[in-house]
């Protein structure tokens, strides 16, 4: 018999009862992030435009990978925390930091209403009624010139210093801390919450919604909760893209930003919450780079990468790194940890 | 006389011309042990999705302690402890035997909304949920993913995961259904253990086990209740046997 006492001490902390290795491989990410701060002067804004990706799509990753909600509507919450953002440094506040809890809440709210009305549908009806959503929102935007600009978009946003003291300047300095900060705050909530009862439940429902109504789970309100938070995400994210840019524009509510988004993430691997990361920047990379042979050649190359991660990786870009390890202790000889 | 735990009244449903459940009449008392039997489609599946809520009927009412649970959601009634295992494995294959049994107690004990504080009490989840495994037989195998564990260890876990709601009324929908007759005595070890302050309904094939370990049994054809006895009773019944154990033989 095995004792699970030791095998699932890893309950106590996130991080107690990791392997050295692991701990590395968690350090990585944000060494390197930290690291490109110093060394990457001239690419911040470029760097910060990934972070907030990256938020973008690990709040996908949230009720798509984890509570398997499968939706195009995310564009809805990244453009409406936007919008949201942009609006409140206009017309209440330049603070950066009222104004982000200022998209996440309304953003919240967003999530929690649309969702009430459409989590009772499942499959292909959820779908379009997810890509109603974003329509609809997009076309308000157009329409609600007063607001939102329309299709000049949100000009004018006024951005004050964080905590009245780190100006938004031109190199975009503060900008990448701060959404690097925002970042890493959501990916240790996340973390943990994945990780959670309440993230298992959601593992549940994924793989058997019918098994965990006959343990007592009340999957709607579990869906309801994660969408929540995942608009609450992708609002977060919005609201970091208005305060780093200055300006919203109607393409944060298109249904193609849905789409890039789903794209990264699936290309990342859901998840294993650096799949996002993984597939963020893979995909702007290689956009910077190619995108300079050719403005269409880039898309090719991210659709070649994306057929051939569903078909051949299941776990997206991240399982390499996993049959890398297994190939390094094939050859090094080492058997694999049981 | 205590009153009954579970009672039905005048339950029907129809899947359009097809009557699957026709004014069926149950009360199972605490400790009952009840056996369901009847042939093929004669809605004796239908009937368990009628109790626990994933069917709602045309008709009839349903107490569970007095209490009227016809209208209440799946959820609720588990809540109030009614559990099943199904005929059909029913289990989430990408996790390990004992998660699915914590995830159940999780449940149970309303852990489940907890998402930033739960390390304790997860780590109850867990351990409880190792006991509960080795309790039925298959505890060396609580780490493997339930995709990987041999159909027999499926089925038991199915057991498993209900036993793990605590529930005062139990709904055995053919628990050893397609397990190899040489596994068989594992169940009857089980059925034999499990506690007896349950009131427990067993839909079951096999008239060896049937016989064996029920006290009552309810014989369902077409969606009505046929006959209902004792086991010696039914053994006998020329209905009964005309039916449904003519192929059988007893
Ligand atoms: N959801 C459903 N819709 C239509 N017909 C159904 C449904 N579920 C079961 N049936 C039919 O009801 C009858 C009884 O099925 P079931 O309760 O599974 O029988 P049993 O468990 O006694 O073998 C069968 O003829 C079956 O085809
Ligand atoms: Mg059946």
């Amino acid at each position: 018999m095995t004792n699970p006492s030791e095998t699932q001490k890893a309950g106590g902390g996130l991080l107690a009862g990791m392997s050295p290795w692991a701990l590395a491989g968690h350090a990585l990410p944000w060494a390197i992030a930290i690291g490109f701060f110093f060394i990457a002067e001239g690419y911040l804004s470029f760097g910060t435009q990934i972070i907030i990706w990256i938020l973008f799509a690990l709040s996908l990753d949230l009720a798509l990978g984890y509570a398997g909600i499968v939706t195009l509507g995310q564009a809805a919450f990244f453009g409406f925390g936007a919008y949201a953002a942009g609006w409140f440094s206009i017309h209440v506040s330049p603070d950066p930091i009222l104004g982000h809890l200022f998209a996440i809440g309304l953003t919240a709210i967003v999530g929690l209403i649309s969702g009430a009305l459409i989590l009772h549908t499942t499959g292909v009806t959820f779908l379009m009624l997810t890509l109603a959503t974003v329509l609809i929102m997009f076309e308000y935007a157009n329409q609600a010139k007063e607001i939102t600009g329309g299709d000049d978009g949100l000009q004018g946003m006024k951005v004050g210093p964080i905590f009245g003291k780190y100006e938004f300047n031109l190199f975009g300095h503060t900008a990448y801390v701060y959404s690097l900060i925002v970042l890493f705050i959501w990916f240790v909530i996340m973390w943990r919450v994945v990780k959670s009862p309440f993230g298992r439940s959601l593992d549940g429902i994924r793989q058997n919604a019918r098994r965990m109504r006959a343990i007592g789970t009340p999957v709607w309100w579990r869906l309801l909760a994660v969408y929540t938070l995942s608009a609450a995400m992708a609002g977060s994210a919005g609201a970091l893209s208005a305060h780093a840019t200055r300006f919203v524009g109607l393409s944060v509510l298109s249904l193609l930003t849905s789409g890039i988004v789903t794209v990264m993430l699936i290309l990342g691997g859901t998840r294993r919450l650096y799949g996002a990361f993984v597939g963020a920047i893979v995909y702007f990379v290689v956009q910077d780079y190619t995108a300079k042979i050719s403005p269409y050649f880039w898309e090719f190359i991210v659709g070649g990468m994306l057929i051939a991660t569903v078909l051949f990786l299941e776990g997206g870009l991240m399982d390499l790194g996993g049959i890398a390890r297994r190939q390094w202790e094939r050859l090094t000889g080492k058997a694999s940890k049981p | 006389m205590s009153s009954p735990v579970l009672s039905v009244r005048g339950l029907s449903k129809s899947f359009g011309a097809l009557v699957v459940a026709q004014n069926i009449e149950l009360d199972l008392m605490a400790g009952a042990r009840v056996g369901l039997i009847g042939p093929n489609g004669a809605g004796k599946t239908t009937f368990v999705n009628l109790l626990t809520g994933f069917l709602r009927p045309d008709a009839g009412t349903i107490q569970l302690d007095g209490i009227a649970i016809e209208g209440m959601r799946p959820e609720d009634r588990v809540h109030r402890g009614l559990a099943r295992t199904h005929q059909i494995n029913t289990l989430l294959v990408e996790e390990s035997a004992r998660d699915n049994v914590a995830i159940t107690i999780a449940e149970r004990e309303k852990f489940a909304w907890r998402a930033i504080r739960y390390s304790p009490q997860w780590q109850q989840c867990l351990d409880e949920a190792q006991a509960r495994l080795d309790e039925i037989g298959i505890g060396d195998v609580g780490d493997r993913q339930v995709r990987h564990l041999p159909y027999g260890k499926q089925r038991l876990l199915e057991i498993a995961i209900a036993l793990a709601l605590k529930p005062r009324v139990l709904l055995l929908d053919e628990p050893a259904a397609g397990v190899p007759s040489s596994e068989t005595h594992v169940f009857h070890k089980v059925l034999d253990r499990l506690p007896a302050e349950i009131a427990i309904l067993i839909i079951e094939h096999d008239m060896d086990v049937i016989f064996r370990f029920a006290k009552e049994i309810v014989v369902l054809v077409q969606g009505r209740v046929l006959t209902r006895g004792e086991p010696a009773q039914i053994a006998v019944d020329p209905q009964v046997r005309a039916v449904y154990l003519g192929r059988t033989v007893v």
